[in-house]
């Protein structure tokens, strides 16, 4: 079909997921954004937050806590530091998230302090986005 | 000549020791193939990323390129990560990554280069202790580990990190045993800092929109390329390490059969060779009468 794109949600741990999907919401650096088949090849990083795969069946969300998104026309990949479905995520895995992003973003030097508060700000935001 | 009982005793404990190192066998193999499951699902990941790097890498470097990418522009200090088991009974696994890694460290030093390491598993630190202990400088313990995961990577990769940002090496070194079969592994030296990537890697760099920027995104995953190489690294190890304990208690389970069956035969034969004495003993006697 030539409006799917191969989908593949790769951890370092494991592969999570390889699908054929019609749209995929990424949580980019600058923003979201939602690649269809037919978008034009793109590397963008990946910011703390939830990432959504539709297809004919229905729609899959994973939280990722960042790495980088590979887009071409065809097919995404998504090489995610820590991806985990939303239905398995609890509240002490974003509390253990949040309180290790603040300690980073404690010891952070003045110039990335900003981009480790920024990172706090986007796991609340995460989690409140995933309903915890 | 050792007495019966004596015999007897020597052949039961060899046949104990039989049993443990066929039941070590069969767990180090049970390991070897949950080890491998591991290396096998990381390696999308780390071929992406490599991937994507080498492109990346090809388009950014000369000026202005990540340290982490072109170095510090010194060749000076050099650290080397020694990675090796934390238990023992491997066969030769620990000693072949330690020989390497010795080697190198008598090269640079020839050199007149200063030489750090820093050592992951107890046992490669305890062979090393004795000629090169007065360049240690961390060690990372993970007897506690029950499962290898990208936590326990990304923690020695962030202490490398910390140890390059604050000046105190030039370049880095993973010494690993890379896993190739049950029977071979061989031991590697791996160049993490400054980063090099295979040169047939085309840059596909013009072909992609980047976001935020080439640069940004290079930033950004340069030091998760360290953290992933480590973890590959540690599961390539881990795999290698059951391998290397699984061919070694083959051997020893095969050595034991072979010295209980030379044992059983010595031991007949002393009975053998008594019941006979006792026999001319009575005979003599009775013709003597």
């Amino acid at each position: 079909m030539a409006d799917t794109l191969q989908f593949d949600l790769v951890s370092p741990e494991r592969r999570l997921a390889s699908v054929a999907a019609t749209e995929v919401q990424i949580p980019a650096a600058e923003g979201d954004m939602t690649a269809m088949a037919g978008h034009a090849p793109t590397i963008t990083t990946l910011r703390p937050g939830i990432l959504r795969v539709s297809n004919a069946q229905g729609s899959q969300s994973f939280v990722v806590t960042g790495g980088f998104a590979e887009i071409t026309q065809t097919a995404i990949s998504v090489l995610a530091e820590q991806a985990i479905p939303v239905e398995e995520t609890t509240g002490t895995i974003f509390d253990d998230l949040i309180a290790e992003a603040k300690s980073l973003a404690e010891i952070a030097l003045p110039e990335d302090k900003a981009a480790a508060e920024k990172m706090v700000n986007d796991i609340v935001a995460m989690r409140h986005a995933a309903g915890h | 000549m050792p007495s019966l009982k004596d015999l007897k005793n020597r052949i039961g404990s060899v046949k104990n020791t039989r049993k443990i190192t066929k039941a070590m066998q069969m767990v180090a193999a049970a390991k070897l193939r949950r080890a491998q499951d591991s290396a096998e699902a990381a390696r999308p990941y780390a071929d992406r990323m490599n991937a994507v790097m080498a492109g990346l890498a090809g388009s950014a470097s000369g000026e202005g390129a990540p340290r982490l990418l072109s170095g510090t522009g010194a060749d000076r200090v050099h650290l080397l990560v020694v990675m090796t088991s934390e238990r023992g009974l491997c066969g030769g696994f620990n000693s072949s990554i330690v020989r390497k890694a010795r080697i190198a460290a008598q090269e640079l030093l020839a050199q007149g280069k200063t030489v750090k390491i820093l050592t992951v598993g107890k046992k490669g630190r305890e062979q090393l202790r004795r000629d090169y202990g007065q360049y240690f400088v961390a060690h990372v313990d993970l007897s506690e580990v029950k499962r290898l995961g990208y936590v326990n990577a990304r923690g020695i990769a962030q202490d490398i990190l910390a140890r390059f940002d604050a000046g105190e090496f030039d370049v880095a070194t993973l010494f690993y045993n890379r896993f190739v079969s049950v029977i071979s592994q061989v031991p590697t030296a791996q160049q993490v800092i400054p980063a090099v990537f295979d040169e047939k890697a085309e840059t596909v760099s013009d072909l992609y929109d980047y976001e935020p920027s080439e640069e940004g995104i290079l930033a950004d995953l340069l030091p998760r390329g360290v953290a992933t190489q480590v973890f590959t690294a540690l599961l390539e190890n881990a795999a290698s390490e059951q391998g290397a304990r699984m061919s070694a208690m083959d051997n020893a389970t095969r050595n034991a059969g072979d010295m209980i069956n030379k044992l059983t035969v010595e031991y007949n034969r002393s009975r053998q060779a008594a019941i006979t004495k006792e026999l001319i003993e009575i005979i003599s006697g009775a013709e003597a009468l």
